[in-house]
C-alpha cells in the first residue's frame, strides 16, 4: 500500500516574499498581491492581516484598495513562486524521500512509501517536515493519506497534521466538501446546485447518470482519491543533478540482473560526478515496475564518494528490500545530495596511511540506520549523564575528559533507587539492596559532589549529588549517589541511587 | 632433550597445518610475564576471535569484561569498533581503560543478529584493530564466521558474552570456534592503610584455549594505558598462583 504525504502552503506567493528580506513584516500593514486576469487586476495572495479585514484572492484590486487606505500592493509573480517551490521541493527531496513533486500552485507531493521508518514513523515525520517548515516562517498544512488524492484533500480541508491510516481513505474523504476533490469551478458549483455537499453524498449514488452530466472527470478524480484508479507521480528531477538512467526491453527481477544493471548505473554515474569533480553524499534509486508502481531505495554516505565498486556495495545490500512484482522495467539512479570532492594526497613517504574507515560506516549505516553508528565525544559537564554526546562517526573528537576520578564501564540509562543504611551527613552506607540482593559495603570513597547545572534548569539552582564508590565484599564495585547534601532538604530528597558499575 | 623437543616442534608444525592455522600469528602479550607465560606463543593470539565474559554477577552487566576487553584494544594500534544491543557503556569510564573516545566507533544495532552482522562486518573492512561485539548467545555457526572473516583480515575480534539474567550464563559452556575464551571476576580489592579504594582486582580465567592449558591468575584491573598489573601480595609469595594446584 503507497503512502503520500502532501503538503499544501496556503501563504505561499506571501510567504516566499518575506523570506527573500526584501518585504517588511506583516506589521507594518496589510499586504496583498496583485495578478492580471483577463482585463481585471486582482488579488491572487493576501496576508493574514488582510484576510482579517475581509480581503481575499479572486476580489478587485481597486475595492481592496477602496476598502483598506493604508494597503500594500505587490506585483503577483507566479513563475518565481512554481520556481521557489521547485527549490523547496528539492529541499525535502534531499532530506525525507527520493520522490517529490510539485503540485501547483501551492502545494508539494511526496511519496512516502516505506521512509517513514526513517523518520521514526509516520507521525514523527510529519512533525519533522511540519517543524522545519514552520521554522523558516512558511505556513503549512500537511496530511498523509494512501493516494495523491486523499492526502491532497485532507491537508487543504482538515486540520493541521492528518494522518489518515492504512485502508481508511473512504472514511477520512466522505465529510469533505466537494472542492476537497480537484474538479473545476464550475463542475463544483454544477453539483451543489444538483444538492450534493460533501465526497460522502457523491460516493452514494450511481455514477453513469453523473459521468453523463458531468463528464468522466467527476468520477476519476474519485477513483483517483479512494485508490481504485492509479496516479503516478512524477519525481522531480533538476537538470543539475548527475542522474542516469536505464530501460529494459524486457522486465527484470532477478537479484542478479538487478545487481548487474546497479553497476552499469553506478559506472554512469560516476562517470557524471567525476566530470564535475563532485562525490556523492545521498544516492536514490528508482525502479519502476511494470503496474507503474515505484521502488525507492536511499542510500547515505558519511563522506563524498565516487568510487564505483564502493556505491555499488552499498545498493546491492537494499537489493532484498526491493519488490521486483511483475518486472522493473526501468531504473534511475541519481545523487541526490552531491558535494565536491578533490583529490587529494593519501599518505607521504614520511607517513604511513591511516586506515580509511569511511566505507565501512557507509555499510554499516546503511545497515542499521545512520543514528544508530556514532562516536561519543566529550561534553563539558560534571552531570555524568550530560558529559557524553553522540555525534557523527567522522566527527573530530577533542580530547577526552578531565582524569581526576574514576569513572564506571556501565551507567544505567537512569539511575535505580535503592535501599541503603548510612550515616548522615556524608558516611558511605554500610550496605546497599539492589535489584533484590544486597550487598555489604566493604570498603567505599567518596563523596564527589556534583552541583546541579542552575544556568541550564531552573529546577537544579540548589541540587547536590553526593557520590560514593563502593565496593561489596565480593569485590563488584558500584558508583551510588545520595540525592542532597545529607543535611538541608532543599538540596534532594536524600534517596539512593545507583547509576554505574565499575569494572 | 634436544631430540624430543624438536619432535615436538615438528608434530606442532603438523598439527598446525593440518588445523589450518599454518602462518605464524603475531601476539599481543600482557607484559605480565606470569600470564604471557602460559598463552601459547607468549600472548594473546591477534587477528582470532576471542570470547570474555564476566563471572557470577558480572555476567549481566559485563562491566569487568568490559574493562578488559578495552585494555586489549587499547594496546592494539588504530581504530575499534564496539557493537552494542544495550547502549549503557560509559565512554568516560572506557577512556579509564585505556581507549580514549577518538578511537572508538560505536554502533547500537537492534537485536543480536544485527551485532554479529555488524562485527562480521568490522572484521572483514580490515582497517579496524579490534572489533568488540557485546552478544549473548554465539553459536558454533555464526562464531565459525566471524573467527574466518578475523583471519581474513588480521583484525582481532573480541565477542564480549553479556547476558540478561545469571541463569542464561550458562550458554558459556558450549562451545565456539573462539580462540580463548576468558572469565574475568572482580575479588575483594587489597585494603588500603587509610579509608578509600585500591586499584580493582579481577580474577581473571582462561577457561578454554586452542592448544593451551586453562588457568586462573589474581591480576589487578586495567590501568590508565590498558595494562593490567600483577599485585605485589602475589608476586612475592613464594609459590606462585598457578603452582598452587599442585600442592591442593
Amino acid at each position: 500500500m503507497a503512502r503520500v504525504i502532501s503538503v499544501c502552503l496556503p501563504m505561499w506567493p506571501i510567504d516566499r516574499l518575506r523570506r527573500a528580506g526584501d518585504t517588511p513584516s506583516c506589521d507594518d500593514g496589510p499586504l496583498i498581491l496583485a495578478g492580471r486576469t483577463s482585463n481585471r487586476r486582482v488579488i491572487t495572495a493576501a496576508c493574514a492581516r488582510a484576510r482579517s479585514l475581509g480581503l481575499g484572492p479572486g476580489m478587485p484590486v481597486s475595492k481592496a484598495q477602496a476598502l483598506v487606505p493604508d494597503l500594500r500592493v505587490l506585483q503577483a509573480d507566479p513563475r518565481g513562486d512554481l520556481a521557489a517551490l521547485e527549490r523547496l521541493a528539492l529541499w525535502l527531496m534531499q532530506r525525507f524521500a527520493p520522490i517529490v513533486a510539485v503540485d501547483p500552485p501551492e502545494g508539494v507531493v511526496i511519496d512516502a512509501t516505506g521512509t517513514d521508518h526513517l523518520h521514526g514513523g509516520e507521525a514523527a515525520m510529519l512533525d519533522a517536515i511540519l517543524g522545519r517548515l514552520t521554522l523558516s516562517g512558511i505556513t503549512a498544512t500537511i496530511a498523509m493519506a494512501d493516494t495523491w488524492g486523499a492526502a491532497h484533500a485532507l491537508a487543504r480541508h482538515a486540520g493541521a497534521v492528518t494522518i489518515a491510516p492504512p485502508g481508511t481513505a473512504r472514511e477520512a474523504l466522505a465529510p469533505l466538501p466537494l472542492a476537497a476533490l480537484r474538479l473545476p469551478p464550475a463542475t463544483v458549483a454544477g453539483l451543489a446546485d444538483m444538492g450534493f455537499q460533501t465526497v460522502g453524498d457523491l460516493m452514494a449514488v450511481p455514477r453513469a447518470p453523473l459521468t453523463r452530466r458531468f463528464g468522466p472527470e467527476v468520477t476519476r478524480r474519485l477513483d483517483q482519491a479512494l485508490g481504485l484508479s492509479g496516479e503516478p507521480i512524477d519525481p522531480l528531477r533538476p537538470a543539475d543533478l548527475a542522474t542516469s538512467r536505464r530501460a529494459f526491453a524486457e522486465p527484470i527481477a532477478a537479484t542478479e540482473t538487478i545487481a548487474r544493471q546497479i553497476g552499469r548505473l553506478v559506472g554512469d554515474l560516476c562517470a557524471q560526478l567525476e566530470s564535475r569533480g563532485m562525490g556523492a553524499r545521498r544516492l536514490d534509486l528508482i525502479c519502476w515496475r511494470v503496474d507503474s508502481a515505484a521502488q525507492p531505495v536511499r542510500v547515505g554516505l558519511a563522506a563524498p564518494q565516487r568510487d564505483p565498486a564502493r556505491l555499488t556495495r552499498l545498493l546491492c545490500d537494499k537489493i532484498p528490500s526491493i519488490d521486483p512484482g511483475f518486472g522493473i522495467e526501468i531504473m534511475t539512479l541519481t545523487a541526490t545530495l552531491a558535494e565536491p570532492l578533490a583529490p587529494r594526497q593519501r599518505a607521504t613517504l614520511l607517513e604511513p596511511e591511516a586506515p580509511d574507515v569511511t566505507g565501512l560506516i557507509d555499510v554499516l549505516a546503511n545497515r542499521v540506520g545512520a543514528a544508530a553508528v556514532f562516536r561519543i565525544a566529550p561534553v563539558a559537564s560534571e552531570v555524568p549523564e550530560r558529559s557524553v554526546a553522540r555525534v557523527a562517526p567522522l566527527s573530530a573528537i577533542p580530547e577526552g575528559w578531565p582524569d581526576h576520578w574514576p569513572r564506571p564501564a556501565r551507567l544505567l540509562p537512569r539511575p535505580e533507587p535503592i535501599e541503603t543504611m548510612a550515616l548522615l551527613p556524608d558516611q558511605a552506607p554500610h550496605w546497599i539492596a539492589w535489584r533484590g540482593s544486597r550487598h555489604r559495603v566493604a570498603r567505599a570513597d567518596g563523596p564527589e559532589r556534583i552541583f546541579g547545572e542552575w544556568w541550564k534548569r531552573e529546577a537544579e539552582t540548589r541540587a547536590v549529588r553526593d557520590y560514593f564508590r563502593v565496593e561489596d565484599e565480593s569485590g563488584r564495585r558500584f558508583w551510588i549517589f545520595r540525592q542532597g547534601d545529607g543535611e538541608d532538604a532543599s538540596t534532594g530528597s536524600h534517596r539512593w541511587f545507583l547509576h554505574g558499575v565499575f569494572g | 632433550m634436544p631430540a624430543s623437543a624438536a619432535t615436538l616442534t615438528a608434530l606442532r608444525a603438523r598439527i598446525a597445518d593440518l588445523s589450518g592455522d599454518a602462518q605464524a600469528r603475531a601476539v599481543l602479550p600482557f607484559g605480565v610475564a606470569d600470564l604471557d607465560r602460559r598463552l601459547p606463543q607468549g600472548g594473546l593470539a591477534l587477528g582470532c576471535l576471542h570470547e570474555v565474559a564476566g563471572g557470577a554477577g558480572g555476567a549481566v552487566d559485563g562491566a569487568a569484561a568490559a574493562c578488559f576487553a578495552a585494555g586489549i584494544a587499547a594496546r592494539l594500534p588504530g581504530q575499534v569498533l564496539w557493537c552494542v544491543t544495550r547502549a549503557d557503556l560509559f565512554a568516560p569510564g572506557l577512556a579509564q581503560a585505556g581507549l580514549p573516545p577518538g578511537r572508538v566507533i560505536h554502533v547500537e544495532a537492534g537485536d543480536e543478529a544485527s551485532v554479529l552482522a555488524c562485527m562480521e562486518e568490522g572484521l572483514r573492512h580490515g582497517g579496524l584493530s579490534a572489533v568488540v561485539a557485546e552478544v549473548g548467545r554465539l553459536s558454533m555457526t555464526a562464531s565459525r564466521r566471524l573467527h574466518l572473516a578475523a583471519k581474513g583480515t588480521g583484525t582481532t575480534g573480541i565477542a564480549l558474552r553479556r547476558w540478561r539474567a545469571v541463569a542464561e550464563a550458562a550458554d558459556f559452556g558450549q562451545p565456539t570456534a573462539s580462540m580463548t575464551r576468558w572469565q574475568v571476576s572482580e575479588i575483594p580489592s587489597a585494603a588500603l592503610p587509610v579509608p578509600g579504594l585500591g586499584r580493582a582486582r579481577w580474577r581473571v580465567a582462561l577457561v578454554r584455549a586452542r592448544a593451551g592449558e586453562p588457568f586462573d591468575l589474581e591480576l589487578e584491573a586495567c590501568d590508565g594505558t590498558g595494562h593490567l598489573g600483577l599485585p605485589a601480595d602475589v608476586a612475592d609469595r613464594p609459590a606462585a598462583a598457578g603452582r598452587r594446584y599442585a600442592f591442593m
